[in-house]
């Protein structure tokens, strides 16, 4: 990179990248430094005084079995929805990509889902869901005897929303792969092909690897999305229910406060969490690194 | 054209045509619930082609909005509108200014500034939601639009992407306008925004869109349905037993909901996938 041309003005710059960061510091870093600071206090129960406890929420969290049940669920359903929707996605990126009649049209009706909201992905699916209303919980019961109810049944709930979350997916990781796909070098796929390698050889052997940079960071993103973006998928499908079943941790930190109003508690997962999102966004960095100098 | 090749070529359309048809039914569905009455909806099964009422349905969505939630589609769909609109704009407003800073001067603590800004990527909104709220809330901006919009404005990635663009300006550009007696604001405003229109144009996008389907900020600052955003809406429309929903209303309200982002996807489709694309590198 050449260097830069550089004006020269002493004031100028501080105003140019003050509003940016007067927001980061009042929406981003004071926030953040209350979580960190609410989270070694507990509020009395008139909540007039905060005491000074240490340590004792993030004990009391680690010590408690319904925490873990929740990262349990977290994990579970975050891999799901990545695993899942990333497969999908791959798929179908490697079909579009193929020169075939209406390819075009294909790849525009599998790009626009990206507009669709989570919350929106969630009223879809409870919507054909529904016990009461649904047209695909009624055909299961009168096809195959199945009653779904994800209001009472834990495993149907569970379904219910990495479903949900995986098919609102799909066209983010679609575009991304097709971008990749298209950017293989067509030579290299062909001089293979010319030394007898078959299609699935082709796929696995040169193109795949190919996509390496794409898949990884694909996978942070898809991480970071099943663990704190789908929270409005749990809200409006399950509610975190039945009991505490599809609980997943942006939901339980939404939940303890403010529904609970254990404000230590929430503060205390909320650093948990940022730990958590700091962790994947250094893998993912280590990543970036290799591209982006400054 | 040999058999097998043919065969193939049919199951590439065929499993296309399944996805999209797997897209497709939910939203259709939504669609035909939107034409018909609540009778007819929970009388099991509902319909699954279009009924007679399409339009009296959406007339009282937009007009009225269902009995039990006191705000109109209309309305929503306004605040719905000044969110993503504040959003979008703002992020790219303060980011270009904080990138072209990080660019085009030297300065001191100017790797401060970026690294700060760049941190910011780590860190959700929904992750530290719980702060955020008190910290809004201190400053009196419940059931506000700056409220529904300020603590939204962050954005890394919108000062990434503007400063990798800049980095490929050549920097005689710069030289010759401050030759010619320009100030770097002129050289701003006159030359190098205009010169971004693509990356701008491809983060307006999906600024939008991110700002049109916020639901867990809404949710915590709109107490009033004044303020309720589209899907603030829809899901006060929904939190009640599912007999006295209105589900031609929440149905019909769920498509208007969907239309302005999808539109915005469909018809700037190359801007889109350019700028999501390139801010991954």
């Amino acid at each position: 990179m050449a260097k830069q041309y550089e004006f020269s003005s002493k004031g100028l710059p501080y105003l140019l990248v003050l509003p940016q960061m007067a927001i980061v510091l009042v929406f981003f870093f004071w926030p953040s430094a209350q979580a960190l600071w609410q989270s070694f206090f507990v509020q009395d129960a008139f909540g007039l005084r905060s005491i000074f406890v240490g340590f004792d929420n993030y004990l009391k969290l680690f010590r408690d079995p319904e925490y873990w049940d929740s990262f349990g669920v977290s994990a579970a359903f975050a891999v799901t929805v990545a695993l899942s929707s990333m497969g999908i996605a791959l798929f179908l990126a490697a079909q579009a990509n193929k020169k075939i009649r209406g390819a075009g049209f294909y790849k525009t009706m599998l790009t626009w889902p990206y507009a669709v909201a989570t919350m929106v992905a969630g009223v879809l699916w409870l919507f054909m869901f529904n016990p009461n209303v649904g047209v695909v919980a009624w055909f299961l019961d009168k096809t195959f005897g199945l009653e779904w109810n994800h209001l009472l049944d834990s495993t149907h709930a569970f379904l219910l929303i990495t479903v949900a979350a995986s098919w609102k997916q799909i066209a983010y990781n679609f575009v991304f792969f097709l971008a990749g796909l298209q950017s293989v070098p067509a030579t290299l796929v062909e001089a293979a092909a010319i030394d007898g390698a078959g299609s699935f050889t082709r796929f696995w052997r040169i193109i795949f690897p190919m996509l390496s940079p794409t898949t990884f960071y694909l996978l942070v993103m898809n991480l970071v999305y099943g663990f704190f973006e789908t929270f409005p998928i749990v809200h409006q499908v399950t509610g975190g229910g039945p009991g505490k079943a599809t609980s997943i941790l942006i939901y339980k930190v939404w939940r303890d406060g403010v529904v609970n109003l254990e404000l230590g508690s929430s503060a205390a997962q909320s650093v948990v969490l940022m730990i958590l999102v700091i962790g994947l966004t250094v893998l993912q960095f280590r990543f970036i690194e290799r591209k982006v100098t400054y | 054209m040999t058999e097998h090749s043919r065969l193939r070529r049919f199951m590439t359309h065929f499993w296309l045509a399944l996805a999209i048809v797997i897209i497709v039914f939910p939203i259709y569905l939504v669609f035909v619930a939107s034409t018909h009455t609540s009778q007819e909806i929970l009388s099991a099964p509902m319909p699954v082609t279009p009924g007679p009422h399409l339009l009296e349905n959406y007339a009282r969505a937009l007009g009225e909005g269902a009995e039990n939630l006191g705000a109109s589609a209309l309305t929503m769909m306004k605040n719905s509108f000044i969110m993503a609109l504040g959003i979008a704009v703002g992020k790219i407003v303060i980011s270009l200014l904080a990138a072209y800073a990080i660019v085009f001067f030297k300065f001191p603590f100017r790797s401060f500034f970026f690294w700060s800004i760049f941190v910011t990527l780590m860190l959700p909104v929904e992750v530290r939601i719980m702060p955020t709220y008190k910290v809004v809330s201190d400053l009196g901006l419940t059931n506000s639009y700056l409220g529904l919009i300020l603590p939204m404005v962050v954005s890394a990635t919108a000062v990434f992407l503007f400063r990798q663009f800049f980095m490929t300006v050549p920097r005689e550009i710069a030289e010759a306008s401050q030759i010619d007696g320009a100030g770097p604001m002129a050289f701003f405003g006159e030359i190098l925004v205009p010169m971004t229109r693509t990356p701008i144009a491809a983060m307006f996008v999906i600024q939008f869109i991110y700002g049109w389907n916020q639901y867990l900020w809404p949710l915590l600052i709109t107490t009033k349905q004044k303020y309720y955003t589209l899907l603030i809406g829809i899901n006060r429309m929904l939190s009640g037993a599912d007999v006295q929903i209105e589900w031609e209303i929440v149905m019909a309200t769920t498509l208007l909901a969907m239309i302005p982002p999808i539109l915005v996807v469909v018809l700037m489709q190359k801007q889109f996938v350019k700028g999501m694309t390139d801010t991954e590198k």
